[in-house]
């Protein structure tokens, strides 16, 4: 069992998911798992509100569906339920394909969890992740016929709370874009003013946007940065008009975005060469830096492959933890996990060769309450 | 009529262990008797069936030798004596 201040890493693989501990140096990484193997875990999460220690893990199973699995002891045992806790009501004619994301509530809803899915639509839970319903507002959204599958299905990926207001949210689908709700999720506006769609005869349209990432910090919350299908952004007013930021990035298109946890103006981006060719520019694995919210981007490359590298990162492949010197890592679709301990300042692999990766999220475990 | 079905040994947990299922149903379909399942064994039938009901995309069910896919789906008869299969595709990656 890991002890308090050991780093923890989900690393949510297309062959099961994997739990990374170290400690609070992180310099040496203990690897267990796979958990549920053969199974795709899109999303996993580590949830230490109200004093729980409580690790979530959805896995798809191409032959027997979609489920998300909890373990209250770092994944030495595991409790599914017996039913499908995320499942679509009958009425709406849809079936859960995949789970795309987890997110916690904000801190003063210590019970309350979000989940985001394929066919695009999101869960809530206000039972600490056992009992699971749609947020009906999006569920029966008016555009909802009229959103298209992006390359990995239509999903609703990304999940934004603002902690401050209890009412305002945002969600991004591909391929329908962002969407946000200042009423607790009873009704839905399409936020993608400035947005563009390169792929459709009306390249600023309402919606239909392929975003592949929205990311923020929580200390600034207004302030968002997406990372589109061709296009990279900010947005100063939750949404309400987006600006492009593509200052000096060797090309816009990417799906993996983070923020830095302690400063809401750094952000950690992986372009890759265009969407014909997702694989990273001349065969340079480099992360890119901005440090004044996309005004500028720096490459970070020490410890990175820098020829021969025909790396892809998928869009929950890139995460931050909340140690003060912060550690970045990402995770590749070939199966390399890398991380840094200096704020992308440089880099190192951490355990062997994985399964693609999908997705990879970073926590500090808490001190027992 | 009762239909005998097996299921995968993978999923016998959701049917208090057992890979050979008698089910009792009304109508002498694969439907029926996919119906008499997922009501007996409500986790196994999650694990075969969509929400709405449909068979999962990468599960084969067999009546005797005959992929219902090529026959009349989930409509197609189930003769008296003859087995109900479910198998999981080949599909992977």
């Amino acid at each position: 069992m890991p002890n308090p201040g050991d780093v923890i890493l989900l690393v949510g693989t297309m062959k099961g998911g994997f739990i990374l501990s170290s400690g609070p140096d992180r310099k040496e990484w203990k690897v267990d798992g796979p958990h549920f193997p053969g199974e795709a875990v899109y999303s996993a999460l580590l949830d230490q509100r109200d004093g729980r220690s409580r690790l979530f893990m959805s896995g798809q199973s191409m032959h027997w569906g979609s489920t998300i699995r909890v373990s209250d002891d770092f994944g030495a045992t595991w409790s599914g339920p017996e039913r499908q806790a995320v499942r679509f009501p009958e009425d709406s004619g849809l079936s859960l394909a995949q789970v795309w994301q987890i997110e916690p509530g904000r801190d003063s809803e210590p019970d309350t969890l979000y989940c985001g899915v394929e066919p695009a639509a999101l869960f809530t839970s206000r039972d600490g992740g056992v009992e699971w319903a749609p947020v009906e507002g999006l569920l029966n959204h008016e555009h909802r016929e009229k959103w298209m599958p992006g390359g990995g299905g239509l999903c609703l990926h990304t999940i934004v709370t603002d902690p401050a207001n209890l009412e305002r949210m945002g969600i991004a689908i591909s391929t329908a874009g962002f969407y946000r709700t200042d009423d607790g999720g009873n009704t839905w506006q399409a936020r993608n003013k400035g947005v563009r769609a390169v792929f459709l005869p009306d390249q600023q349209p309402e919606f239909g946007q392929c975003v592949h990432k929205v990311a923020h910090h929580p200390s600034r919350p207004e302030r968002l940065y997406l990372q589109n299908h061709w296009g990279l952004y900010r947005s100063d007013d939750w949404g309400d008009s987006w600006h492009d930021i593509a200052n000096g990035v060797p090309s816009d298109f990417g799906f993996a975005m983070q923020v830095h946890p302690h400063e809401p103006d750094t952000v950690y981006i992986v372009p890759l060469t265009s969407d014909q060719f997702r694989v990273v520019p001349e065969a340079k694995m480099r992360v890119y830096r901005t440090r004044d919210a996309g005004a500028s981007w720096e490459p970070l490359t020490t410890g990175l492959p820098q020829h021969d590298a025909y790396e892809n990162v998928l869009r929950d492949g890139l995460t931050a933890d909340p140690c003060e010197s912060a550690g970045i890592y990402f995770g590749t679709r070939s199966g390399t996990l890398y991380g840094s301990r200096d704020s992308g300042d440089s880099w190192a692999a951490i355990g062997g060769t994985f399964p693609p990766i999908c997705s990879v999220r970073a926590h500090v475990v808490d001190s027992p309450q | 009529m009762t239909v005998a079905m097996v299921v995968p040994h993978l999923l016998a947990p959701y049917a208090d262990g057992q890979t050979t299922l008698a089910l009792d149903t009304d109508a002498p379909t694969v439907g029926g008797a996919l119906s008499a399942m997922a009501s007996r064994y409500p986790a196994l039938g999650d694990r075969v069936l969509t929400e709405q009901g449909a068979v999962r995309p990468h599960i084969n069910v067999f009546v005797g030798e005959q992929n219902i896919r090529f026959a009349d789906g989930t409509a197609t008869t189930v003769p008296p004596g003859t087995t109900v299969m479910i198998v999981a595709a080949v599909s992977g990656g």
